[in-house]
């Protein structure tokens, strides 16, 4: 079979490849790697494309700018084995307990200061540490329902986490209509391997959600609270609330009465208890931040303090996202947990301690610079890439607010065979885990969101950076029972019904002797002597029904 | 359900029987304009541009811009394009009460219609028929009826009255009702049923009684105002002993009955004024609906420029 053109030039890659070991397939990835090969060049772009027109058909996309792009996804999966798996989801649980921990404590008795764990200072200046709801004690003590942790992997192989979002991490979706689409994609590669299952997210979140609502409510109204069509991220709110079954609201929609939040229906108000907000801190409420703000909801922060709404994730989380605490987690994990951290961050130097400053700004074209609250790849520097006069300009931004700046070295991603232009080449992915808690334990979704970066050579994979994503299949455990894989079970046979037909309509067609008593009607309408009897009796093909119209019409006509 | 979603759903109905319907117009004019002789090109489609309340357009109307106003631009708001438009942005502010495949026909619609733009008009009035005819199809077997089905139920109903009543003006204004009637027939896609109810004899006054006041007929006004009317009731949660505290019933049931106990020749007397008077009924039902279900929601709008 001469089909191998696919993956001609790939090449040695410098770093980790996800598929292949120098020039060696990795196990997991033999019979991915088998199937394309044999598939061929031509067979899958044809897939590929019918791949990009039904995310397009479907109305997968992501706002940029305010325009609407259909969300790329590479017919190349990524595979991550169980037991790789199980160190990602031992170690995203790990830390999303340790940032729990971490909230409670910075917006409660702050016992990490007293400590000497993180400098008060770190904490407060954050832009996003929020005052106002120091003292709130969440209805489950859960401030971190959905997290997404940004991983990577390194030279070696091994995860490193990049950043943490516990304020509102965006993608779940990608992963649920990525799986879908795929799996219709390449229905016999899939068939060929026992993949975990993604669709459960939505039941999680449901009940982390209803489990987080105030005291008192046993059958909570759980809503998710959207920007509006025009926020990048709309096509995942919709499906989340569409999966949950409950209402997609606006912040037009809601309206605090006396504490309490209430949602504008056909039949008048109606109590909200839990509201998944996908609003930004800083729009939540124009009587306590922005006032500005016409997408949140006046008053909805004081019916949150009065206990009778729930938002999650809490408002205040973005303290944990700064990129600068991030530096800390190592600390937190062991402080709050008195455990090793499982999975490593980067390596990070804190531009507002001096002497990391001064090392850093002696090297600003060998690192990469990060604002602290940035997300989204927004404002980042990456040094050998950068002129003179950024560099320069850098320097003084970093002068300026120090506390403002991390530093990391340059890390080189892993690559994963993704089909472009030339062929199946390597391109740079990292790795989205999402996790749900809800009180009693953290759910990590297998698999997450791969991000792949397009351009060859391309460090930064966000989707507003002409990044694509990929499928993720977790392989199941040797001992996974079957049910866990995304396989139909295994059905006894079922005796059938027989389906019931028409009169006269067998498989065979009407037999020749009422085909030629048909024609001989058909004579006889033209002549306009048709009687109902004889239509009933007779079996209708479509050439004599196509005859009777025309007959009935040009007589009526 | 929340009244954005209804006001939505409302709307989805009515923007896709108005592409629906839209292209059912411009069919019959289009044949009739090619079929009869004694037809005057500028005066007819003039008349139609009217019927159709477009005011300012400059030029001296013809077909082409009779396509290019009612079918094809974007950004003249009573045309297909417009309609479907409207109907796919309304769609998406629902989308999480639509079915996914309710949603994947109404964009796939949406994203043909470049496409549709280059076909010679028959064909793209039957793909519009066709494409509006699948999505009802789909709604109606992967909907639950509730109340987002009744909204959509009123809104479909109420712009097929609004729209039938324009189509029957149109026939009611060809100067060649011989050629006019039965392709406005055949527009509504009543041709058949047509000719089974009155055995094959046709006059001008039984197909306008046929389209008005059909009982029986999917299409008909008197149909349409009493599926419109069962709409209301199904949203109305508690019966009323006497009366009508809704004002979109009372005036849908008004035009209803007035259509249904009047002598008919009173009626096609003149039948442009009639339709006039119909569709100005449809206008204060549609607003007593807004009113009533849908005000809430429209307390503050969006405020384009914010990023988050």
């Amino acid at each position: 079979m001469n089909t191998s053109e696919l993956f001609d030039g790939y090449g040695p890659v410098a770093g980790f490849d996800e598929m292949f070991e120098g020039t060696e397939v990795r196990p997991g990835y033999r019979q991915v790697h088998t199937s394309f090969e044999k598939m061929g060049a031509d067979e899958v772009r044809l897939r590929a494309d019918s791949l990009a027109s039904s995310y397009l058909e479907q109305g997968v996309t992501f706002g940029v700018e305010g325009e609407e792009r259909p969300f790329p996804l590479d017919i190349v999966p990524r595979l991550i084995e169980a037991q790789d798996w199980d160190h990602v989801e031992r170690g995203v649980r790990q830390r999303v307990l340790a940032l729990e921990a971490f909230l409670a404590d910075a917006y409660g008795p702050g016992e990490l200061f007293a400590d000497r764990v993180v400098p008060r200072n770190t904490v407060v200046t954050s832009p996003h540490y929020h005052r106002v709801v120091a003292g709130l004690e969440p209805a489950n003590g859960v401030r971190v329902h959905v997290a997404g942790v940004d991983l990577i992997r390194d030279g070696h192989g091994d995860f490193r986490v990049l950043e943490d979002n516990v304020r509102v991490p965006s993608g779940v979706s990608y992963v649920m209509t990525n799986r879908r689409a795929l799996s219709a994609a390449l229905p016999e590669v899939f068939a060929d391997h026992r993949i975990r299952p993604v669709s459960q997210y939505s039941q999680h979140l449901l009940s982390a959600l209803r489990k987080a609502a105030p005291a008192g409510v046993s059958d909570p109204t759980v809503v998710v609270l959207t920007p509006g069509v025009y926020n990048s991220a709309y096509f995942e709110h919709t499906l989340l609330a569409r999966t949950m079954g409950v209402e997609l609201v606006e912040g037009r929609d809601l309206v605090c009465r006396s504490g309490r939040v209430m949602m504008r229906t056909t039949q008048g108000l109606e109590p909200v208890h839990v509201i998944y907000r996908r609003i930004d801190d800083d729009f939540l409420d124009p009587v306590q931040f922005r006032s500005d703000s016409t997408l949140g909801v006046p008053g909805i922060i004081n019916a949150a303090r009065a206990g009778h709404v729930t938002i999650a994730n809490a408002v205040g989380n973005g303290v944990a996202d700064d990129k600068l605490l991030y530096s800390y987690v190592p600390d937190l994990i062991r402080y709050y947990l008195s455990e090793e951290p499982i999975l490593r961050n980067v390596d990070t130097w804190r531009l507002g301690e001096a002497d990391q400053r001064e090392e850093v700004l002696d090297r600003l074209d060998e690192l990469v610079l990060k604002p602290v609250d940035g997300s989204g790849g927004k404002g980042i520097v990456i040094g050998p890439a950068a002129s003179p006069d950024e560099l320069a300009e850098l320097r003084g931004k970093i002068l300026a607010d120090p506390r403002a700046w991390i530093a990391q070295p340059v890390i080189s991603l892993s690559t994963n065979p993704t089909l472009v232009e030339d062929g199946i080449r390597p391109r740079h992915v990292d790795l989205r885990p999402f996790a749900v808690h809800d009180g009693d334990d953290v759910f990590v979704l297998p698999g997450g969101l791969t991000r792949v970066a397009l351009p060859e050579g391309e460090l930064i994979v966000n989707s507003s950076r002409g990044g694509g994503s990929k499928d993720t299949w977790v392989l199941a455990r040797a001992s996974d029972p079957d049910d866990e894989g995304d396989m139909a079970p295994t059905a006894s046979p079922v005796a059938g019904v027989a389906q019931s037909a028409g009169p006269a309509f067998d498989s065979q067609g009407p037999d020749l002797h009422v085909q030629e008593q048909e024609q001989q009607q058909q004579q006889t309408v033209s002549t306009g002597s048709l009687s109902t009897g004889s239509l009933s009796t007779g079996s209708l093909s479509t050439g004599s029904r196509g005859g009777l119209s025309t007959g009935s019409r040009s007589d009526a006509c | 359900m929340l009244s954005r979603i209804a006001e939505s759903l409302f709307w989805i109905g009515r923007y896709l029987e108005r592409a629906d319907d839209t292209a059912r117009i411009l069919d019959v004019q289009m044949q009739v304009l090619v079929e009869d002789p004694g037809m005057d090109e500028r005066t007819s489609c003039e008349q139609l541009l009217s019927v159709m309340g477009v005011e300012d357009y400059t030029g001296l109307p013809n077909r082409w811009m009779l396509l290019d106003l009612l079918a094809h631009n974007p950004d003249s708001p009573v045309s297909i394009a417009a309609a479907i438009g409207a109907a796919r942005e309304s769609s998406r502010r629902a989308r999480e009460t639509l079915s996914t495949d309710i949603w994947a026909a109404i964009n796939t619609t949406w994203r043909g219609l470049s496409t549709a733009r280059a076909m010679r008009p028959p064909d793209m009035f039957s793909w519009v028929r066709n494409r509006t005819a699948m999505i009802s199809g789909i709604a109606d077997s992967t909907m639950s009826r509730d109340d987002g089905w009744h909204f959509y139920m009123l809104g479909r109903s109420i712009e097929r009255v609004d729209m039938t009543a324009r189509l029957l003006s149109t026939a009611a204004l060809a100067s060649g009702p011989q050629v006019a009637w039965p392709t406005t027939l055949r527009a509504c896609g009543a041709y058949e049923s047509f000719i089974r109810a009155y055995r094959g004899i046709d006059s001008d006054r039984q197909a306008a009684e046929f389209l008005l006041l059909d009982r029986w007929f999917p299409r008909s006004i008197v149909s349409s105002l009493a599926e419109a009317e069962r709409a209301l009731n199904n949203l109305e949660s508690a019966g009323q002993r006497s009366g009508f505290s809704d004002e979109a019933q009372r005036l849908l049931g008004r035009a209803r009955t007035e259509l249904e106990y009047r002598p008919l020749a009173e009626i096609v007397f003149d039948l442009p004024v009639e339709m006039e008077r119909l569709q100005r009924s449809c206008a204060a039902a549609s607003d007593a609906v807004s009113a009533r279900y849908f005000a809430e929601s429209e307390t503050h709008t969006w405020r384009g420029g914010v990023v988050l």
